[in-house]
């Protein structure tokens, strides 16, 4: 009964045709990606193990999975971000203001350090919410509003403390912060880091909310048509990546015993690297969690490497800075490549015949 | 073979020979002629993608052929951008307005050729005279100095055209460029085209509306599949024979809606006003009923299914769903309450073009297909593969990307996607739009089908035919209020277009 | 305030337009002009209470040291105000000045006799091609501006560590005829603000007038329609991230002339300076609007407020915390104007058919 006109329907809008091979090849380029960074990873590791003296030793690989918490675990909201196509360039300051006001709650009240704890995560989620009220409330771009919030967080965070550190600690908290698992090498605090991996991986990929951030990154009307609440789940989004920032000034306090201004400057770089590394599109929509632990754990290798391999600690950023390039660049690139040999083979194929 | 011009005098001021263009691996023009002569008004017409538009971008040099020749008066034409066609004297009214919506309208006409004064600077004063020359010409009074932002489709409309004017182009193409205007807007329009032809000037006009192809043309091309078909004086054709080159067989006629007993009242719109959008909309509709919301582009019909859907707010009034008050504003307690929408714009509002078939089909259900709030593959599978099945979508897998289908099966995707929901109440804005003419019969018979099962139907439509053969009732809108309530006997062309257009007393 | 004279002036467009014969500005250009008066009032208001509280804010020394202390940011928030109305942004000023100026210095250090006109062409040509990079890279990736000069921030950053490797260069190592660039006064106005005001009026000048540079705002307006208009979009953003590249090159040469004192760290954390002053100065973080002349007096303001804190006695932490609270507050009110405009103007749009 059906009109063959409907199946044999001839291209519509060439354009989108168009669109759509570039969309292939990048997803194809993008399918490899994962695969790419695992890839790299392992590269990463065997070569560091072999040409960089200390790296494999027991010590060195506790200092590394330390660094890696504090990149890891505002990735994870970071990720959920993107995928939505926002972005959250706060997280630096977000745990800087947390740990200078565990600082001064510390030290001039009374308040034990358990209640305190709370209190920042609390601290960091109120944060975020500043952002989401920003993004959802008033309909601004969120990489307008964290720009702000980015130097209104940090400023903030230097009014409560000045160029003052709070360091008093008690030893028993800020041991505890670098204990290692019994009998291992690593860091008890990696565990729950994998725990929220887990938690936010599933929460991705296995329930209609992870789907709904899938539809909302590449078409916010059409998921809104199709009853996803865009502005209240983006809303929680920026909530949650506070609250997770308030967690990690908790850890980045007591592991280096110190709260100060200037603590973490600078860690939204290697957070949206991380992401975007690991497979994520900038333009939402696409990537998955896996990727970004990948993509985490290759990062904080080099780093580690390189200032093993005695590279100052500032001269890092040219390769931070230089991987969040390649990350954007080379999918790019790669898509470009391949419809380049696709569009040449199609032209012999047309001289053959 | 040259289709050039039995009965045209003359060379043709811009010819199109072999020419063709592929994406990928789909090829949109196969060896495509277009002749057109100077003075004389040249019609494009052919189904949803048939080529039309990729014609008109190749034309303006926004895409390059990858085959063929393009002459402007018998000299070999290459156009390396959207810039050396508007040197050669094309320009080009697209379909969708194309403005600067930050910059004064007299810049959004001027753009690039903006006229100078000394040490070459703009000169603001002559600018904005020159703008209200073109508009005197058109006979609309805009603000030359006032940002585009605002303005609406029909001056945003008049806005291109007064741009394409202020070229003194020697070839005009307008692609369909009065799905926006008013049937006087429409009127002037043609009168601009003619004064340009009588100067010397080409014109090309794609349009879906035959009555303006005959009205304003004297020949006309037929393409379907990327190919063409033929090019012929419009005197020699009729609407029955463009039809049928442009479906390459013959035409059933419009599927007529079947009676079906119409069941309890499903859903109640009272009062309903959105600030100056619409005001004051009433209507119910019942089950097994199909209502049409008619009126011209612009009456505020999609606006009004959009407050009732949820998408946007409303200031006054109630949407009642089988007797129970809804919420405003949530889709999702919409979609909860048995309520689905199709958008009028499907690709944009309808589909998430880089998820899959399975995903798209199954977006609105994804909470009622959750199990302890994990969706599990195997239940999504199951419910796309029952949908695609009864809709007839052809795809390769149910993983593929939407976007790599045919636009044909992307809409058919957008109906699965809501009918998965198993909605009460059916909104369905434009239901033929994109649609060829084989397929939109199809559409109307499952439209048909799904009243008799007892769902309540309110079909937004702009095609008249449509709406007489299909509504059991039509209501008609026009600037935001439903001035006329026609049932299906009273329901005829000039009744509808009557109360569309404002003229007649208020129902 | 702002509000009610926009209201007067749409009352006076509804009418006829006026004959060709009488000088009239547009209803576009005048809501612009707004932008730039309320800022004005907002300086006077700000000048008038500080001075009020302490009556040494309008010495001739203050003042002289306020028009010193805005000069380099007037210049980089004119070069952002290129980039931004193009719907792109440049995080990476901050390097390159902070690069541009230490380029300045070695080579003085390592040809001491370098006249210093040779050492500010060297240092624009080196800030031109860092812009070169950005907006190569752009062109390649196509992905947004944001995302790739994030990563120049901190690459090009870590160019200039590298490089200095620790070490820091001092007044005495630069001629004296290039440090009296930086503190020399023409009838009591610094020269450096005087080279800012020239660079104001200048791209001022070209954004108004020219007609590549109403494309420009053509760009950021709607690009899509610009690529259809024939506008070669590709080569002007490429060609803004230069010229803004070239304007910092520039201002980190005269930074160098002020301050004399130079390490790897010079500008750190000035683009968000910059981008508040050009956000606070009325250009749209959406694109598409905006003018030199407005981020110059947002340059302006923000400096303002950074001395007037100092006189206040305000804590200085304060000072970013501002800045952060401003570019919020900037974003925000343009969103609330642009609403409330688009209402009115959907309103007039009948015309007499």
């Amino acid at each position: 009964m059906a009109h063959d006109s409907l199946y044999a329907a001839p291209p519509s809008g060439a354009d989108t045709e168009r669109e759509a091979g570039r969309l292939a090849g990048l997803r194809t380029a993008v399918g490899s990606w994962d695969a790419a960074i695992v890839a790299a990873l392992v590269v990463a590791v065997l070569l560091a193990s072999l040409l960089v003296q200390n790296f494999a030793s027991g010590r060195n690989v506790q200092f590394l999975l330390l660094d890696l918490v504090p990149l890891a675990l505002p990735a994870l909201p970071m990720t959920l971000i993107v995928i939505t196509g926002e972005i959250d360039l706060s997280v630096a300051s977000m745990v800087g203001l947390c740990s200078t006001l565990m600082g001064q709650m510390w030290l001039s009240t009374g308040l034990s350090l358990e209640l305190i704890c709370v209190l920042v995560v609390v601290i960091g989620a109120a944060l975020g919410a500043v952002n989401g009220v920003f993004i959802t409330g008033f309909g601004l771009p969120s990489l307008a509003v964290t720009i702000g919030t980015l130097a209104l967080y940090r400023g903030l965070s230097f009014v409560v403390l000045g160029d003052q550190a709070v360091a008093d600690f008690p030893a028993s908290w800020t041991a505890a912060a670098v204990q290692n698992l019994p009998g291992t090498s690593i860091p008890a605090a990696v565990v729950p880091v994998l725990l929220l991996a887990l938690v936010f991986g599933v929460v991705l990929h296995a329930t209609p909310a992870g789907r709904a951030l899938y539809a909302m990154g590449n078409n916010d009307e059409a998921a809104t048509f199709a009853g996803v609440s865009v502005a209240r789940t983006k809303f929680w989004l920026f909530v949650v990546s506070g609250a997770v920032c308030g967690l990690v000034g908790i850890f980045w306090t007591l592991r280096y015993a110190s709260a100060r201004g200037d603590n973490a400057t600078g860690l939204e770089l290697t957070v949206v690297t991380a992401v975007l590394l690991g497979g994520v599109s900038i333009f939402g929509g696409r990537g998955g969690l896996l990727g970004v632990v990948a993509g985490v754990l290759l990062l904080g290798v080099l780093r580690n490497a390189l200032q093993l391999a005695d590279v100052d600690a500032n001269a890092l950023t040219i390769v931070t800075g230089t991987l969040l390039i390649a990350s954007v660049v080379l999918p790019n690139a790669v898509a470009d490549v391949r419809a380049r040999l696709h569009r040449r083979r199609q032209r012999a194929h047309a001289t053959a015949a | 073979m040259n289709p050039g011009a039995p009965g045209a005098d003359g060379a043709p001021l811009l010819a199109l020979d072999g020419v063709t263009k592929s994406f990928g691996a789909v090829a949109a023009l196969r060896g495509v002629h277009l002749a057109l002569h100077s003075g004389e008004a040249h019609a494009l017409v052919g189904e949803n993608g048939a080529g039309k538009s990729t014609l008109v971008k190749i034309l303006a040099g926004a895409h390059a052929p990858d085959s063929g020749r393009m002459t402007l008066d018998g000299r070999l034409l290459e156009l390396r951008g959207p810039a050396d066609a508007r040197a050669a004297g094309i320009a080009v009214i697209y379909q969708e307005p194309t403005l600067f919506p930050d910059l004064s309208v007299a810049e959004n006409i001027f753009m690039g050729r903006q006229p100078l004064r000394g040490l070459r600077r703009i000169d603001t004063r002559a600018m904005n005279r020159d703008a209200e020359q073109l508009f005197q010409r058109l006979g609309v009074r805009i603000d030359p100095s006032r940002p585009a932002r605002g303005l609406s489709i029909a001056d945003q409309q008049l806005v291109e055209i007064a741009k394409a004017l202020s070229f003194d182009a020697r070839v005009l193409i307008m692609d369909e460029p009065t799905a926006a205007l008013s049937g006087v807007e429409v009127e002037r329009l043609f009168g601009v085209a003619r004064s340009l032809c009588e100067r010397g000037a080409a014109v090309l006009f794609i349009s879906h509306r035959f009555d303006e192809v005959f009205d304003l043309c004297q020949r006309i091309t037929v393409l379907r599949d990327g190919a063409w078909v033929s090019s012929d004086s419009a005197a020699d054709l009729t609407v029955d024979e463009v039809v049928r080159r442009m479906v390459g067989r013959d035409v059933s006629s419009l599927y007529p809606k079947q009676d079906a007993p119409l069941r309890d009242t499903l859903l109640e719109v009272r009062g309903l006003s959105q600030a100056g959008v619409f005001s004051d909309v009433s209507f119910s509709v019942r089950g097994g009923e199909i209502v049409a919301l008619a009126g011209l582009v612009g009456a505020g019909r999609s606006e009004v299914a959009r407050a009732v859907f949820g998408v946007d707010r409303y200031d006054a009034g109630e949407v009642r769903v089988a007797g129970r008050a809804l919420p405003p504003g949530s889709p999702r307690k919409a979609i909860a309450a048995g309520m689905a929408l199709v958008p009028e714009d499907r690709r944009q509002q309808g589909l998430v073009m880089e998820l899959s078939v399975e995903r798209n089909v199954t977006l609105a259900r994804r909470r009622a297909l959750s199990r302890l709030g994990m969706l599990l593959g195997a239940a999504e599978r199951a419910e796309a593969r029952r949908w695609t099945r009864r809709l007839q979508v052809k795809t390769s897998r149910l993983a593929a990307p939407v976007a790599t289908l045919s636009g044909g099966n992307q809409q058919k995707v957008v109906l699965a996607k809501w009918l998965a929901t198993e909605p009460r109440i059916l909104i369905i804005d434009e239901p033929t739009r994109g649609i060829d003419v084989g397929t939109k019969a199809e559409v109307h018979r499952l439209l048909s089908e799904l009243a008799g099962e007892g769902l309540a139907i309110l079909m937004i439509s702009s095609e008249l035919p449509e709406v007489l053969g299909m509504a059991d009732r039509v209501l008609v809108m026009h600037e935001g209020r439903v001035v006329r309530e026609l049932p299906r006997a009273e329901a005829d062309e000039t009744s509808v277009m009557f109360a569309a257009t404002g003229q007649g007393a208020t129902a | 305030m702002s509000l009610t004279d926009t209201g007067a002036s749409e009352r006076v467009a509804d009418h006829p337009p006026p004959g060709p014969g009488r000088q009239r500005r547009g209803l576009t250009e005048r809501l612009l002009a707004v932008r730039e008066l309320s800022l004005l009032i907002a300086l006077g208001a700000l000048i008038l209470v500080t001075t009020v509280r302490n009556d040494r804010f309008l010495s001739a020394q203050s003042i002289k040291d306020l028009l010193l202390g805005c000069a380099i940011l007037v210049i980089l928030a004119v070069g952002q105000t290129l980039v931004i109305v193009t719907r792109n942004v440049d995080l990476s000023v901050g390097s390159i000045l902070g690069l541009v100026a230490f380029a300045a210095g070695e080579l003085f250090l390592a040809a001491p006799g370098t006249p210093w006109p040779v050492a500010l062409l060297l240092g624009v040509a080196l800030g031109a091609l860092c812009g070169a990079v950005n907006g190569g890279l752009i062109a390649v990736a196509k992905v947004p501006a944001l995302v790739i000069t994030l990563g120049t921030l901190y690459a090009f950053r870590g160019v200039d560590y590298y490089w200095a490797a620790g070490r820091q260069i001092n007044a005495a190592d630069m001629p004296r005829a290039f440090l009296r660039l930086g503190n020399q006064t023409v009838l009591g106005v610094p020269v450096l603000f005087l080279v800012a005001l020239f660079v104001v009026a200048a791209v001022g000048f070209y954004l108004r007038s020219y007609r590549s540079g109403r494309e420009l705002y053509a760009i950021g307006s709607e690009p899509a329609a610009a690529r259809l208009s024939g506008i070669p979009v590709g080569r002007r953003v490429f060609a803004v991230f230069v010229a803004n590249g070239a304007l910092a090159g520039l201002a980190g040469v005269l930074y160098a002339a002020r301050f004399g004192t130079l390490d790897a760290a010079a500008g750190s954390g000035l683009e968000l300076q910059v981008v508040a002053a050009a956000v606070v100065g009325g250009v749209a973080i959406f694109g598409g609007s905006g003018s030199a002349y407005g981020a110059a007096l947002g340059a302006v303001l923000l400096t303002t407020i950074g001395s007037s804190l100092a006189v206040l006695r305000i804590d200085p932490f304060w000072q970013q915390a501002v800045v952060g609270a401003l570019i919020l507050a900037a974003i925000g009110l343009d969103r609330l104007l642009a609403l409330r405009m688009a209402a009115r103007l959907r309103g007039r749009s009948a015309h007499g058919a």
